[in-house]
């Protein structure tokens, strides 16, 4: 009983009642161990898929990472891009002009998105959810528009070319059928998920969801609303960036497009899709998403546009939960079911 | 310098046109309407098929413009904008971002993904020279005169009719003007409608100077939000001066700095929207 040592002295039983349904909430399920061996056996199922299971992979990264903002703060970002973007056009940079040296560049990726999310925090947190929706989208578009003027620097609108990667810790050159590429973004991703999920399931991340039930009520419980905000805010863009540069380097390039609203909107609809406040979900939301566009993708680009609308509404209308939700409830369904069944049987 | 001034001045009256039903939306249901740029598109598409497909004249297509994204408006509203009154800004965001991609899809689709370029009537091409440096645009003079008198009609509209004192009161405090018996729903659809045709109206307007294309949701949607965030929801004097000043802004930059383009004007917005959350002239909401 861990849990015990920390409790106040003279604690109520129902303190270590309450910490225990934490603790059971924070334990790492069956379940789960079973998700993560899935991808180990993609890649000796599906050998040809590979790059695009990397995809997925670096969407589930950014979308968990949105995930952390908006499921679990419940800030509205529109423009999550912005993050991403700049972790890809900063590793892009850096391996342009000679260092493609790839584990540091996702960390300066990561650095720099921090970085501008921190300084930029402070303005978002400001203001209605209006607000803080005009404010996000403003300064992706702004970094969108400086990409796109800086062309001795980013390429414009032709994309950052000669973008050069070194082998991953000098041994396993980025080949041509993406093996290295899947195995890295799926290790950056699995690494990624077990530090949020971690920070999910700490006393900050209990806080954060305190904040977006009831951000009034907060300050009474003594928590620092504006601090674990821009806290969030910060580590959510941290990670869009080391998705953004995982992109860069697994891909070889980035053009204008990581930037663009189409991406933040795309990451707000995979979040939904999975499931927001799950960080399961980003992930299945982008398999399904991703899956989706593969499989349309023999149509005209409009045809998926067309598609991507109307799975927005739908979702809205009739699947709040997404897919996660919906397998939860399934299954809650089914224990119900069987627990009927063995108490009858008890009877 | 003066034809900058006037063709910003051109620009702005347009986009005064085109945020106006935004701001009346969210003044009034507090709806965050990202898919306003989508009646303009819609309306800008109806003048084009008209002028082109069928041949009608211009001044023509300008009622046509209006009344078709109106009544569209009016049909979105009632069947699926108004399950979402009260619904989570999340909800009302994504539903939103649905209807954009939805008509930018189908645009592209059935219009194809060129600029749609016009000829516009004799009598309103050209421009004719007042002095040395200073030319008016004859369609830009024509543009301000239609969203000038516009505005004026709007303006007598909320300030003299009973519609008017209701939509305001509405605006103001739609929980109070509902227990005074004001039937705030039916206002909001008819408010809906007329914005909705104002932004088609704007849109067909638009085609030679705000270049019509399947993006233009999207790409106008800063534009509209900096207008109703810079002037506040609700009023017709806040988005009047907002987008006046946007328009010059815009114009000015692109011409002057085109190396910066639309780089300042989101700056000024985020710079704006840091220092006055609610507006330059927006009042503080309440709720």
């Amino acid at each position: 009983m861990r849990a015990a040592s920390f409790a106040p002295n003279g604690a109520p039983p129902r303190y270590h009642a309450e910490v225990a349904h934490l603790r059971s909430l924070a334990a790492w399920r069956r379940t789960e161990t079973v998700f993560w061996i899935a991808p180990v056996l993609l890649y000796f199922l599906l050998p040809r898929q590979l790059v695009l299971f990397s995809q997925i992979a670096v969407m589930g990264l950014f979308a968990i990472s949105l995930d952390l903002i908006l499921g679990y703060a419940g800030v509205i970002s529109l423009g999550h891009a912005a993050f991403f973007g700049l972790g890809g056009y900063t590793a892009g940079i850096l391996a342009q002009q000679g260092w493609g040296e790839p584990l540091s560049g996702l960390a300066l990726g990561g650095l720099a998105a921090g970085v501008l999310g921190f300084a930029t925090s402070f303005l978002v947190l400001r203001g209605s959810d209006l607000t803080r929706l005009m404010v996000t989208l403003g300064i992706s578009l702004m970094l969108y528009e400086l990409a796109n003027k800086m062309r001795w620097l980013t390429g414009g609108a032709d994309g950052l070319q000669g973008v050069e990667v070194w082998p991953l810790l000098g041994v396993w050159r980025f080949d041509l059928y993406g093996r290295t590429a899947y195995c890295y973004s799926i290790i950056v991703l699995f690494l990624s998920f077990l530090i949020i999920r971690r920070i999910v399931h700490s006393p900050f991340g209990l806080a954060l969801r305190g904040i977006r039930e009831n951000e009034r009520r907060m300050p009474a419980l003594g928590t620092p609303v504006a601090r674990r905000l821009v806290a969030a805010y910060t580590i959510g863009a941290i990670f869009a960036g080391i998705a953004g540069a995982l992109l860069t380097e697994t891909t070889q390039f980035v053009s204008l497009d990581v930037l663009s609203f189409d991406r933040s909107a795309e990451a707000l609809l995979v979040v939904v899709l999975g499931g927001a406040g799950t960080l399961y979900g980003g992930i299945v939301g982008a398999l399904a998403l991703i899956v989706a566009q593969y499989l349309l993708s023999g149509f005209t680009p409009q045809y998926w546009q067309f598609w991507m609308g109307i799975a927005f509404i739908a979702l809205v209308f009739f699947a709040r939960g997404g897919i996660l939700g919906l397998v939860f409830r399934i299954a809650s369904v089914l224990r119900r079911i069987v627990g009927a069944a063995s108490g009858a049987r008890g009877a | 310098m003066l034809t900058v001034l006037f063709d910003g001045i051109a620009t702005g009256a347009l986009l005064f046109m085109l945020a106006l039903g935004l701001s009346v939306t969210l003044g009034i249901m507090n709806f965050v309407n990202l898919a306003h740029g989508s009646f303009a598109m819609l309306g800008g598409y109806v003048a084009v098929v008209l002028l082109k497909g069928w041949g009608v004249p211009l001044l023509w297509c300008l009622p046509a413009a209006f009344l078709i994204p109106a009544v569209v408006g009016v049909v979105l509203e009632r069947t699926l904008y108004a399950r979402l009154y009260g619904a989570s800004p999340l909800d009302q965001v994504l539903f939103t971002i649905g209807i954009v991609f939805v008509s930018m899809a189908m645009a592209s689709y059935f219009m194809g993904a060129q600029h749609q370029i016009i000829q516009l009537p004799p009598y309103l091409s050209g421009q004719f020279h007042v002095f040395a440096g200073f030319d008016v645009g004859i369609y830009r003079l024509f543009l301000i005169g239609v969203c000038g008198s516009i505005a004026l009609l709007l303006h007598v509209v909320l300030t003299r009719t009973r519609f008017g004192s209701r939509l305001r009161a509405s605006v103001d405090n739609a929980r109070t003007a509902r227990g005074m018996g004001v039937d705030v729903d039916h206002l909001f659809a008819i408010t809906f409608a007329v914005g909705s045709g104002l932004a088609g109206l704007a849109g067909a307007l638009g085609i030679e100077i705000l270049d019509l294309d399947p993006t233009f949701p999207v790409k106008f949607m800063v534009y509209f939000l900096i207008v109703v965030a810079v002037g506040g929801a609700g009023t017709l004097g806040g988005p009047l001066v907002a987008s006046l000043v946007l328009g010059i802004c815009d114009v000015a930059g692109k011409y002057y700095i085109s190396e910066v383009g639309a780089f300042i004007i989101y700056t000024v917005m985020v710079v704006v929207l840091i220092w006055r959350p609610q507006g330059l002239f927006g009042r503080p909401v309440v709720r």
